[in-house]
């Protein structure tokens, strides 16, 4: 019977943590039955059985981040009850990749699968049994470095693994990571913290973000600013919230840039578009997303089908998704597909700033604070609120005297708040 | 030879005691000192030498053998504007005035609303190893550290005995000014001129990399001791030195285990319910993540301190003792005549 696999869950994901095993070796197994919980780069996800038969082994202990395809438990008969975990006789194609290098050991550690036994494990690397003894420290530090305590022998009271023993291997996994691969090679170039640093984990989100940042990096871009005359947009929204309060709704001026570009993206079809290996993928959808700050990291939830919404809809949609976000409830549906995206820093009183594109995406608006700025009307000076906004653009698919139309329109329509729901 | 100017004495720890009690004295008219012996005699262990020749009966009381009595009196004065420095004879006739000290002085600021403070300090020394039998030789600082509306030092060098007191006697709160007896004759180099500690504040006495050893008053001189020994085999051990028992400073004994992620507290008093617990507890609150090895706990065995020498200093933690542990806690070898 096949080895049950760790699923691709999202489209980004790229590895999943086993964070919870829901079932036990030995147990009885039916087909949509929850094996366990796997944590996304996005969300927590139930990871469910599609054979019927017994729980023979699990392959990973809980906590185990596992790349996509990699086998974490295998469902049989009952007839190859493996308890605690002895080798699976020849791991599948992907773990065994990542743990293909050099010394056998580290290069495991370095994979970070916290397999219980790795397939090429050294003679010194215990089969871990029941509960690892480790000291705090160690485990921080292993954590720090990506270090799999399973692959460890303690050397400490009664085999404890200690600081000396995580240590020991960081140098081991350096040695084996200089050779094989970039990746390993940046995370081994990681200093020693210096004892007056604080190393802080990274949440999935946060790691998820680093990552997609970075290679947002390699898009060739740049960057529009329009200054906006809100006086309208403000009176409008007034007005709107006033009709509004009958029923309960209030929009916010957020809501108004997420109609807004909306409406603009469905006129400029050529920016609603992203990147796509060779070609550009114009999107039949207008998905807008909305960049909210969370106590764990930056979550992009998409309003989708915005040009389609009334702005009623736009606002308790956005709320909803803003509030989901904050409490860590937000589905992968409500995070995927979005084709542009908004990031307001307006009530930080920011004036204007520059936003990092959300890949694939080819445009991302950033919106800045309302400032009073003089003017002269009828020969008298009065004050106007005015917003600055700045598109950053995916070179690739777009040019400036495209990307400058569609601001052009966007901030015409900002400024003629009528034409957004007309 | 010395071409500075000097601007340090090495001077004992009792005459630093002496020195600071007559600079207050001379400085404060409020400052009075009560307490056993401590005039005529100039005082049992002779901290309060001269003081009466100099300053009159007014300022240097001789009570009578009644602890709770003259504690009693001094809070009185205390709650009226006056700065008296009491001496307790030793910490186990302190058990007489408890009640004055911490129903009345621990709680009069909280209970009148701050109509009154308390500037009041009171000296004792505690300790045994002079044979002098379990109900002379007790370390209780512990009951004093409990209890909230108290400050608790224990100064381990001259200096510190200098610039504590000068902060205690300064203090508007109760302050017991823990001393010991084996610590008296112990010679300290002495900064000349006015210095007063910040009551709360415990200091980092030796660095190190390896293991942390906490400890206070005599414990910390035995603590420098077993460090510097344990530095010839190679061992780098930090010494912190708490100085104030309560406010206890735990942000620098956190801050130096999570450096050494080791640690060891080396206390005089009885280990259950000890300082050291509250070390430890400390020490798991807030540096888990860092520690390599159970914190461990060097203190007094749990009996009444016997009389007999042997018994008595197999009773009391010792430099060996201390030695043995933290190579147990590095995981390193035993020397053969430990057990």
């Amino acid at each position: 019977m096949p080895d049950v696999i760790m699923p691709r869950l999202s489209d980004t994901m790229e590895e999943g943590e086993l964070s919870r095993w829901m079932k036990q070796v030995g147990d009885e197994i039916h087909k949509g039955d929850v094996l366990a919980e796997i944590e996304t780069d996005k969300a927590t996800m139930d990871l469910e059985a599609f054979d019927n038969g017994i729980l023979e082994q699990l392959l990973v202990v809980a906590g185990a981040l596992v790349p996509i395809g990699a086998p974490v438990a295998r469902i049989g008969d009952g007839s190859n009850i493996v308890e605690g975990g002895t080798t699976p006789a020849a791991p599948t194609a992907p773990v065994a990749d990542a743990v293909a290098p050099a010394a056998p050991a580290a290069a495991a550690a370095a994979a970070t699968p916290a397999v219980l036994a790795p397939a090429s494990a050294t003679p010194a690397a215990p089969v871990a049994t029941g509960e690892l003894r480790t000291s705090p420290l160690a485990r921080k530090i292993g954590r720090e470095h990506g270090i799999d305590l399973h692959t460890i022998a303690g050397t400490g009271p009664q085999g404890r693994i200690t600081r000396t023993d995580v240590d020991t291997a960081i140098v081991a996994q350096a040695a084996a990571a200089s050779a094989p691969a970039p990746i390993e090679a940046v995370a081994a170039a990681t200093p020693v913290v210096s004892t007056d640093s604080i190393s802080v984990p990274v949440s999935r989100i946060r790691a998820v973000t680093a990552r997609r940042l970075t290679e947002s990096q390699a898009v060739p871009h740049f960057f529009l600013t329009s200054v906006v005359n809100v006086e309208r947009l403000v009176a409008f929204r007034a007005g709107a919230n006033a009709s509004l309060e009958t029923i309960g709704s209030k929009v916010s001026l957020n809501d108004l840039f997420v109609r807004a570009s909306a409406v603009a993206l469905r006129a400029h079809p050529e920016v609603n578009a992203s990147w796509g290996d060779g070609v550009i993928v114009r999107h039949q959808h207008v998905n807008v997303g909305v960049a909210v700050a969370t106590d764990d990291g930056l979550l992009v939830p998409v309003v989708a089908d915005a040009d389609q919404k009334s702005l009623a809809a736009i606002a308790t949609e956005t709320r909803a998704l803003a509030g989901l976000a904050r409490t860590g409830g937000l589905s992968l549906a409500q995070m995927s597909g979005g084709t542009f995206t908004i990031s307001n820093l307006g009530m930080f009183g920011i004036d204007s700033f520059t936003a990092v594109l959300n890949p694939p995406e080819a445009g991302i608006l950033a919106i800045g604070a309302a400032s009073d700025v003089p003017a002269v009307r009828d020969g008298v000076l009065v004050t106007v609120p005015m917003v600055k906004i700045t598109l950053t653009v995916d070179h690739r698919v777009l040019d400036g005297a495209v990307a400058a139309a569609f601001l052009r329109d966007l901030t015409t329509l900002l400024e003629e708040p009528l034409r957004i729901v007309l | 030879m010395n071409t500075q100017v000097a601007t340090t004495r090495t001077i004992t720890y009792r005459q630093a005691l002496n020195e600071t009690l007559r600079a207050e004295l001379e400085r404060d008219e409020k400052v009075f000192l009560v307490g056993e012996e401590i005039g005529v005699f100039e005082g049992s262990y002779k901290i309060t030498a001269g003081l009466l020749e100099d300053f009159g009966p007014d300022r240097v009381l001789d009570a009578p053998i009644a602890e709770e009595g003259f504690v009693g009196a001094a809070l009185g004065a205390a709650m009226l504007g006056m700065r008296p420095v009491v001496e307790i004879m030793t910490i186990n006739f302190s058990l007489i005035a408890i009640d004055q000290i911490v129903n009345h002085a621990a709680k009069m600021r909280s209970m009148f609303a701050g109509q009154v403070s308390i500037p009041l300090v009171i000296r004792m020394p505690g300790g045994g190893g002079q044979q002098l039998a379990a109900t002379h030789s007790q370390n209780l600082e512990v009951w004093y550290a409990h209890i909230p509306g108290l400050k608790v030092v224990a100064p381990s060098t001259p200096a510190d005995a200098k610039a504590l007191l000068t902060a205690a006697i300064r203090d508007d709160d109760p302050v017991i000014f823990l001393e010991n007896l084996s610590l008296y004759s112990a010679k300290g180099e002495v900064p000349d001129g006015e210095q007063i500690a910040e009551i709360g504040k415990a200091a980092v006495v030796k660095t190190g990399t390896d293991l942390t050893i906490v400890s206070y008053s005599r414990g910390t001189t035995t603590a420098l001791e077993v460090a510097r020994q344990l530095e010839a085999e190679g061992l780098s051990i930090e010494v912190v030195d708490l100085r104030s028992l309560r406010p206890l400073d735990r942000d620098t004994i956190c801050a130096s285990v999570k450096k050494t992620g080791h640690a060891v507290v080396f206390e005089d008093d009885w280990l259950s319910y000890g300082i050291g617990a509250e070390i430890s507890a400390t020490i798991g609150e807030g540096a888990f993540d860092f520690l390599d090895a159970p914190v461990r706990r060097v203190a007094a065995a749990e009996v009444p301190l016997p009389y007999a020498k042997s018994l008595e200093k197999a009773a009391l933690p010792s430099a060996a003792d201390l030695a043995r542990v933290v190579r147990e806690v590095l995981n390193l070898s035993s020397t053969p005549n430990d057990k």
